[in-house]
């Protein structure tokens, strides 16, 4: 159970928070000039990576706040939370 | 006529407080203190169990949790009974009964023992190789070994014990309090750090606490003498809080950690009443420091099963910390110098100890000698080949080893005796280490696996961390701990200990007997009897993976999840295999470190607590007028409203036609009310619906339909235009959370340049949807001064008022294709306003109706139920409903997959209505539709969304998924049911009023 320090509210248990998958897929700005293959790339194809990966995290039983974590899936170590918009630490 | 084995009195047995107990039918007694392990050992009672698959008498082998063979079940008379109790971990009470598992009719004789004999033809995988065929039987099969399989028997009734969670947060936690873990506790409390020390057990101190012989001294005092004073001292320390009988279950990721503390199930039974029985702690710590000791480990020989063989170790607790002999002829089988502080203990009390055979060649060290000098016969290099005694030991037969280790010679001894310890040395207990996701290495000098890489701000100190001897412990633990906490000194910096340990140790994992191994049975696993023959099967068969020996034999798989054997299951198939331990790695140890009760684990969320649920403001009126309710999401919906007998058919019949005919009335509180505001706020409604939004006038109502980006339909309600910049949007009941959830993912994530505010509004509004031609007369006795005209408040408007001095949104908008106003209140009046429409509607018979006639009525005019008619695989196009979706706007949410060449598709299964030839027969919602047959197999074309029997039309309908369904408005088909074929027509989906002219009736 991870202890995540979200970014406006401080370290919160896991169980306040609700994963929602890979970071940074943005959602195209003019969706009707994509073929089939690259709508179906930006809805469908998600990385799940062993090692470091960049994952949205919503404090849905908190301030409902979306951000963006950094965590290594193999030990779940968290290296590192930042908000949206903001650049992500440089690996 | 029972023995007294009890030999000296011990400060944690108070003889003066006696207590009956009763196991197996039959009347003993102990003494407060006592486990009853140990209360059946005073009373000479070793046999409390069978074994799992050959029902083997087995008896009591340790001291503690790690106990794979006393096994009891507790009440066994009761129907709250509990099974699978470890004997050596419970403690007695007046009153208490147990009885032992797995056996019958009794311990003494139970027929299952065939299987004993019958063993050669269970080899390890019996089960799945015999049962496989015919694969088809395996139903039958099943019915017969569920019954002979499981160890004890299951409550029948619920659980009327307390049971609580606590979420507890620490500096410091230290599991086990031995002697590791008391300086640990005590010297981060004194520096400040707010402490939690934890131990299973009833009493503090470990096995240190009774460690009295002369060898080993800790600033000039026994290390028991030493200890206590150090436990004394710990009362006077703030900042630190200690609990016994509270065991570790889980450790999770980030110092996360689970223990059940222990609270009543000591006391006696009129003692135990309206108290908490268990209560799971869940432990946030900055640091945990694990000082969880070491097990004994057996060795593996034939016949090492026998009631009366028993760890070295435990027999040594017996002794001292209970004072009860194990046996009045004991014999002790070692492989390192622990058996012989085990040997002094029982000598030391003037009981008989008869030889200690050493499979090692010799040992030097002062305890042996001193052993020698009691004039204790030892035998060197020599190893149990076999043990006697079907119920109770009562001899071994012992033969040289030889060199090697691998073979016996020479001639068979026996040696007659009713105990015998055995000691293979210690396995550090590594498994909440490994639980936090930390790695082992193996050490191959030792033989054990210790720490070496921690994932969280934790560290392994003492036995559990390979320290064995006094010296090293303290040493080790005090250099340790300053580097965790930071700290410059200790209180035992300058403690001096004098200790005279041997390592000494020679290990052979499965030791030989003159038979060869299929003749033999050496246990590895003494719960599941696995042997070393089940495990070199299975390596032979083809396993090599440690993970899939354990599943094929069963090895280390029963409630003490192999503490005592999994090491020497790995030593076998390492040796057997030519491989070396540590790149076999080890089985992983999964939570709970022992078994947790179901009572523990859900803690206070039983019966109405379970799981949350909503109750509208009118909730009340429906309870007082017999509604029947159904769960819509958490919330308790009022379904129906029977009147007298009826049936549920009967009542949804009449309420679903006093609303056409005259004024009905439903509690449209759940639905999902969402307050949006902001200057972008009829933007943000153009993104997230398939229509337009911008030209909605203030004052005004409109349905939108809400996609996922996948282009299928998620959400669907009417918003409304309060104001410019503000709307109320409406969800379905059950997607009111999830819709929030998405929009504010988008406003959050996608559209941060938005200017728009979400509030979720539902729990704040109480609504009242008033339907059918006479409501407008009810609305207008409420509200005598709001002109209710088509011209000024025609249909999908929205219009503030005031009841009495209460404010009002109403809007006029309708599910049911009636004349129909929702009323919105301030939750607190909802039950007012509802009373005020009833009584305003008595004149009009005004009826309440609930969800199943709501469903009914929507049906009748084709209207989807999210969630009923769609399963997120549904586009508008394929609902028909192409008229909502704008071509003009650039894009919304969903926009681009409504043009997937897949969702193009014709052929896409299609909302259409189906009416049965004959108009009584209902069809079954989830019935399949087929376009032939006599076909097989037959496509399936579609199924049944939504059917009912309407009553205003007199006749069933229904609507559909079908394939290509569109197309097919006249075709008949047919809903294939168990026992007949239902011939259907494919029709519009709107049955009742195509041209909506009762919305203005």
């Amino acid at each position: 159970m991870f202890l995540i320090n979200c970014p406006y509210c401080g370290e919160r248990d896991q169980q306040e928070f609700k994963a929602g998958g890979e970071a940074h897929i943005e959602r195209p700005k003019q969706p009707t000039e994509l073929s089939d293959d690259e709508w179906a790339e930006y809805l469908f194809m998600r990385k799940n990576i062993k090692g470091v990966q960049f994952e949205r995290w919503n404090h849905a039983h908190g301030c409902r706040k979306w951000f963006n974590m950094v965590r290594d899936t193999s030990n779940d170590e968290i290296k590192a939370i930042y908000k949206m918009g903001e650049k992500p630490p440089s690996q | 006529m029972t023995k007294n084995l009890r030999v000296k009195s011990s400060e944690y047995i108070d003889e003066t407080n006696r207590v009956s107990f009763k196991f197996n039918g039959k009347t003993y007694h102990g003494f407060k203190g006592d486990t009853l392990a140990s209360a059946l050992l005073a009373n000479d009672v070793h046999l409390v169990g069978r074994s799992f698959k050959y029902h083997r008498p087995r008896g009591i082998m340790t001291s503690g949790s790690e106990e794979p063979n006393a096994i009891v079940q507790i009440n066994p008379n009761s129907n709250i009974t509990e099974p699978n109790v470890r004997a050596t971990e419970v403690e007695i009470y007046e009153g208490l009964e147990a009885s032992s598992q797995n056996c019958w009719p009794s311990v003494e004789f139970d027929i299952g023992g065939i299987n004993n004999f019958l063993s050669p033809f269970f080899p390890a995988g019996f089960y799945y190789k015999t049962f496989m065929w015919p694969s088809s039987f395996w139903e039958k099969y099943e019915f017969f070994i569920r019954h002979s399989a499981g160890l004890g028997k299951s409550p029948t009734t619920n659980d009327p014990d307390i049971y609580d969670h606590r979420n507890v947060h620490y500096d410091v936690l230290v599991v086990g309090a031995g002697i590791s873990g008391i300086l640990a506790a005590k010297n981060a409390a004194k520096n400040n750090f707010k402490t939690l020390l934890v131990d299973e057990k009833n009493e503090i101190g470990g096995s240190t606490i009774f460690e009295n012989n002369e060898f080993n001294k800790i600033d000039s005092k026994t290390p028991s003498e030493w200890l206590k004073k150090e436990i004394e001292e710990l009362k006077n320390i703030k900042n630190l809080e200690i609990k016994t009988r509270t065991s570790v279950a889980a450790y999770h990721q980030y110092n996360y950690i689970l223990a059940r503390e222990n609270l009543t199930d000591h006391l006696e039974v009129k003692d135990k009443k309206n108290k908490i029985r268990q209560r799971l702690l869940k432990i946030r710590a900055k640091k945990v420091i694990l000082a969880t000791g070491a097990l004994e480990r057996p060795l593996i020989f034939n016949n090492n099963d026998r009631p009366g063989i028993m760890l070295s170790s435990a027999i040594r607790k017996y002794s001292e910390f209970y004072g009860v002999a194990c046996g009045n002829k004991n014999v002790f089988f070692t492989n390192n110098d622990s058996a012989y502080e085990s040997a002094l203990s029982l000598y030391d009390k003037g009981i008989n100890v008869e030889a200690i055979i050493d499979i090692r060649e010799q040992s030097e060290s002062k305890i042996v000698k001193k052993v020698k000098e009691a004039g204790i016969k030892i035998y060197w290099s020599h190893s149990i080949v076999d043990t006697a005694g079907y119920k109770r030991l009562n001899s071994v037969t012992i033969m040289k080893l030889s060199n090697d280790g691998t073979s016996v010679t020479g001639s068979k001894i026996p040696i007659s005796c009713d105990c015998l310890g055995v000691a293979g040395g210690w396995t550090p207990s590594v498994h909440l280490y490994t639980q936090s996701g930390s790695k082992l290495k193996f050490d191959d000098e030792k033989k054990i696996f210790l720490p070496n890489q921690n994932t969280s701000d934790q560290i392994s100190v003492g036995s559990c961390d390979g320290d064995f001897k006094l010296n090293e412990i303290l040493i080790n633990l005090n250099k340790k701990i300053k580097e965790m906490l930071n700290i410059k000194q200790t209180d035992f910096d300058s403690i001096k200990v004098e200790i005279d340990q041997e390592n000494s140790k020679r290990n052979i994992w499965l030791l030989p007997s003159d038979k060869p191994l299929g003749k033999t049975k050496p246990f590895v696993d003494y719960q599941n009897d696995a042997t070393a023959k089940d495990i070199k099967l299975a390596l032979r068969e083809g396993f090599r993976s440690i993970e899939h020996v354990k599943r094929y034999t069963t090895t280390g798989m029963g409630t003490d999840q192999g503490k005592l054997g999994n090491m020497h299951a790995l030593g076998i198939i390492a040796d057997t295999a030519g491989l070396k331990m540590g790149e076999l790695g080890t089985t992983t140890f999964r939570p709970p470190y022992t078994p947790l009760t179901f009572g523990t684990i859900v803690g206070r969320n039983v019966g109405k607590f379970f799981d949350t649920f909503r109750r509208t403001p009118m909730n009340d009126w429906h309870l007082e007028n017999k509604a029947k309710f159904e769960n819509v999401g958490q919330w308790k919906r009022a379904w129906y409203y029977p009147i007298n007998e009826e049936t549920m058919h009967q009542a949804v019949q009449r309420e679903s036609k006093a609303a056409r005919e005259s004024a009905g009335i439903l509690d449209a509180s759940t639905l999902g009310k969402i307050d949006i505001q902001g200057s972008d706020a009829s933007e943000f409604l153009n993104r997230v619906y398939t229509n337009a939004w911008s030209k909605l006038a203030i004052g005004k109502c409109r349905y939108g339909l809400m996609l996922n980006e996948d282009g299928m339909v998620y959400d669907d309600g009417v918003t409304t235009r309060l104001d410019e910049n503000h709307y109320i949007m409406t969800t379905t009941t059950g997607g009111a959370a999830n819709v929030l959830g998405k929009l504010e993912d988008y406003l959050q994530t996608e559209w941060p340049e938005l200017d728009v505010y979400l509030t979720s509004v539902t729990d704040h509004y109480a609504t009242a949807s008033l339907c059918g031609p006479n409501s407008k007369k009810v609305l207008k006795k409420i509200i005598p001064n709001l002109d209710l005209s088509d011209e000024n408040f025609p249909h999908m408007s929205f219009k503030k008022a005031n009841i009495g001095n209460i404010q009002c949104r109403i809007m006029r908008i309708s599910f049911t294709g009636e004349h129909s106003y929702e009323i919105n209140v301030q939750a607190s009046y909802g039950k007012d306003l509802w009373e005020k429409c009833m009584e305003a509607g008595k004149e009009y018979n005004i009826t309440p109706y609930g969800t199943e006639t709501m469903h009914l009525l929507r049906a009748e005019k084709g209207f989807i139920i999210v969630g009923q008619d769609t399963d997120g695989t549904m586009t508008p196009i394929d609902l028909q409903m192409d008229w909502i979706v704008s071509k003009k706007k650039y894009d919304f949410i969903g926009k681009r997959s409504l043009y997937r060449s897949d969702t193009m598709r014709e052929d896409r299964k299609q909302l259409v209505g189906l009416l049965t030839d004959d108009p009584n027969i209902v069809l079954e919602e989830g019935a399949q539709i087929v376009s032939e047959l006599n076909q097989s197999p037959v496509e399936m074309l579609g199924h049944v969304t939504s059917s009912y029997f309407s009553p205003n039309l007199n006749k069933s309908i229904a609507l559909a998924v079908v394939r290509g369904g569109k197309d097919m408005m006249g075709k008949k088909l047919f809903v294939p049911m168990e026992n007949k074929n239902i011939n259907v027509t494919v029709a519009n989906p709107v049955f009742y009023d195509e041209k909506n002219e009762r919305l203005n009736a």
